[in-house]
């Protein structure tokens, strides 16, 4: 049950994350990448990561997507205009981009063992009590850190955002 | 674990068939209701007082021809309106209707499913939502479409935030996530309900939330997404048939689904509002016998010959529930039930009431209103709730 | 065998890492190269999540929720940016815009 669900996102998400690469249009790119990110958050959830899950659809998918889905509507941008590349990048993109993650596959199954395995419920503890209590306690000066950035990043987005700038 | 299965799959369909049902109504009773605000009968023709108007108007949209304008993106034009109706129906899942029942000796929640996570899965899953109406206002390749997705996805962005704060000060009280624990944090009369409760009465995060439920679901006064006097229909310009009807049903799936949430989260859900022992379980019965009454009375002196028995008739069924609501086997169960469809439905008549009440908002009145009110105001709430919550602990 | 080895998780994250960084590099538009850091960021969630399974401990949620706070911030600033430019410049190729060049 664990593969079969495993093996349906990750192949879900492989497809999507090619699609956001391959396709010409933004929007088409931007639909596949919520595709991504919904199939890793039921990952997520496999990996008993429950609270990660749902920030993950509800940050990423319902939040920073939406944002760059109003951005591409508002700039009504278009499909990409093609342009004339070299003949090396033609010859050799593909078969070294293959190469790069054969490789990276090959030192990852090498690296880790095989008897780790993942199945649902085999870890607990990413509760949002549990999140919870390690943010306010451990984690405490990185977030009123991160909360200040979040400040900055509002303060800088709205004086980008002002007409008058040029 | 068989029995497990196929109770889901009873409790599936039942709640789909009720649901669906519902919402075909819930459009009979906004008609019904904004007609009789106007002074005008609303729909009459098809069948007693309309009633089975929901049908003819399925029967139209099922068997309408649904055009492919020859402009469109496809894939996504296609893909947009399921998005809307799937995330609509989905958050349906984890929203507890009543306790426990016990049927034939198996014993079941009034629910499909509960989360440990239910509060933030419903936010999540909302927020997908506005997936359905921004591509389908951006691949219907139609300006007026375009500016509905547009306005509608700055809309639903900006009143997430007063949302979700008006959410967290009653999570606070509650301290948990699951909605059946919620309602079980507010167990006994009113004063335990999160609106009332101390050490802070939630009334203020209350009319946020149902604000901003207003704004998310897109209804007057902030359905400026689909206000026909600038956009033509707005984001569905290009839809028909089955395609528009899925938006339609959508939005009135989300008004379930809010109008659920704001009682759960903030009317006790299923909760009576003073104990049985002062007669609040005699209330649905009441309620019912009066109904009866006012039937039998409306028989005595028809306006119309047929009034007669269609009255009597009518009065007659009020009283049946009535007397079934006194029955001891039922009552466990359909008391419960019946303050959460009490509740709930009276939410959903304040959405109704208030579209035949206000005007539309202008553009730059509605995010002025989300940012510099709705926000700052939650947000002050949220720290006083916190202060006390905390100071009391 | 109902259970996945912890290494396919991780070689999925690789994958996903490997094609953000293709879209980064091959793409023209600065949009879907802005989307290609999203992708690669996810991955990098994804492989965080994974390595708090293995060890039981919640330290690599916490990891990949800042990754999210920091991702939500950077769209915010990045968006804003993209929109400046392309109201400059009336364009949204990454190649246009290399007027630091010269």
């Amino acid at each position: 049950m664990d593969v079969v669900l495993f093996l349906i996102f990750a192949f879900i998400a492989v497809v999507a994350a090619i699609n956001v690469v391959v396709q010409t249009h933004p929007i088409a790119s931007a639909v596949s990448l919520i595709g991504v990110m919904g199939s890793l958050a039921i990952l997520y959830l496999l990996l008993g990561a429950e609270f990660i899950a749902v920030a993950q659809v509800i940050v990423y998918a319902g939040a920073v997507m939406v944002l760059f889905i109003f951005v591409i509507m508002l700039l009504n941008a278009g499909a990409e205009v093609k342009r004339g590349r070299s003949l090396l990048v033609q010859l050799l993109g593909a078969p070294l981009l293959i190469a790069l993650l054969g490789l990276l596959a090959y030192f990852v199954q090498r690296i880790f063992p095989r008897n780790v395995t993942v199945h649902f419920g085999g870890f607990t503890g990413g509760s949002a009590q549990a999140i919870g209590r390690a943010l306010f306690t451990t984690y405490l000066l990185p977030f009123e850190v991160i909360s200040l950035l979040i400040l900055i990043a509002i303060l800088g987005a709205i004086v980008l955002g002002r007409k008058e700038l040029d | 674990m068989d029995a497990f299965i196929v109770i889901t799959i009873i409790k599936l369909l039942v709640i789909a068939f009720v649901l669906l049902t519902a919402v075909a109504y819930l459009q009979w009773v906004e008609r019904k209701v904004i007609a009789h605000i106007q002074v005008r009968p609303g729909p009459y023709r098809v069948g007693p007082h309309g009633l089975l108007q929901p049908l003819a108007d399925v029967i139209k949209l099922v068997t309408k021809e649904g055009l492919l304008p020859s402009y469109v993106n496809r894939p996504l034009y296609l893909f947009a309106p399921f998005i809307a109706v799937a995330m609509a129906l989905l958050s349906i899942a984890v929203i507890p209707f009543g306790p426990t029942i016990t049927v034939a000796g198996y014993s079941t929640w009034m629910q499909l499913t509960d989360l440990n996570i239910g509060v933030l899965f419903i936010l999540a899953v909302s927020s997908m939502g506005v997936y359905g109406i921004a591509l389908a206002g951006w691949s219907s390749n139609n300006k007026y479409a375009l500016l509905g997705g547009l306005r509608s996805s700055a809309q639903m962005i900006s009143y997430e935030l007063p949302l979700a704060l008006a959410i967290v000060s009653p999570l606070l009280l509650s301290n948990t996530l699951s909605l059946r624990d919620l309602v079980g944090s507010q167990a006994g009369d009113i004063f335990h309900w999160n609106i009332l409760k101390l050490p802070f009465p939630q009334i203020v995060s209350f009319i946020i939330f149902v604000i901003a439920a207003f704004a998310e679901t897109n209804r007057i006064p902030f359905d400026l997404p689909e206000a026909e006097n600038e956009l033509v229909a707005g984001f569905h310009t290009e839809y028909s048939s089955m395609k528009f009807a899925s938006f339609f049903m959508a939005e009135y799936l989300n008004m379930v689904t809010v109008s659920a949430m704001a009682t759960l989260l903030f009317l006790g859900g299923w909760e009576a509002p003073w104990p049985a022992a002062y007669g609040s379980s005699l209330v649905p019965t009441v309620i019912f016998a009066i109904a009866g009454l006012i039937a039998f009375y409306h028989a005595s002196n028809p306006p119309h010959k047929l009034d007669r028995y269609t009255f009597a008739a009518t009065g007659v069924i009020f009283l049946i529930i009535a007397a079934i609501f006194l029955a001891p086997i039922v009552q466990s169960w359909l008391l419960p039930l019946f303050w959460f469809l009490a509740k709930t439905g009276l939410i959903l008549f304040v959405f109704i009431w208030i579209r035949g009440t206000l005007p539309r908002f202008r553009y730059d009145q509605l995010m002025g209103f989300a940012w510099k009110f709705l926000f700052p105001v939650a947000m002050l709430n949220l720290l006083v709730t916190s202060f006390l919550v905390a100071w009391r602990s | 065998m109902t259970q996945v080895p912890i290494s396919w998780f991780l070689t999925l994250s690789a994958v996903l890492f490997a094609l953000g960084v293709a879209g980064f590099l091959f793409r023209r538009s600065i949009i879907t190269v802005f989307m290609s850091i999203e992708l690669m960021l996810n991955a990098v969630n994804l492989s965080f999540v994974t390595f708090a399974y293995e060890y039981k401990q919640v330290n690599g949620h916490l990891f990949t929720f800042f990754v999210m706070v920091v991702a939500a911030a950077e769209a915010a600033v990045g968006l804003a940016i993209i929109l400046t430019v392309f109201k400059n410049r009336a364009t949204l190729n990454i190649d246009d815009m290399d007027s630091m060049k010269d």
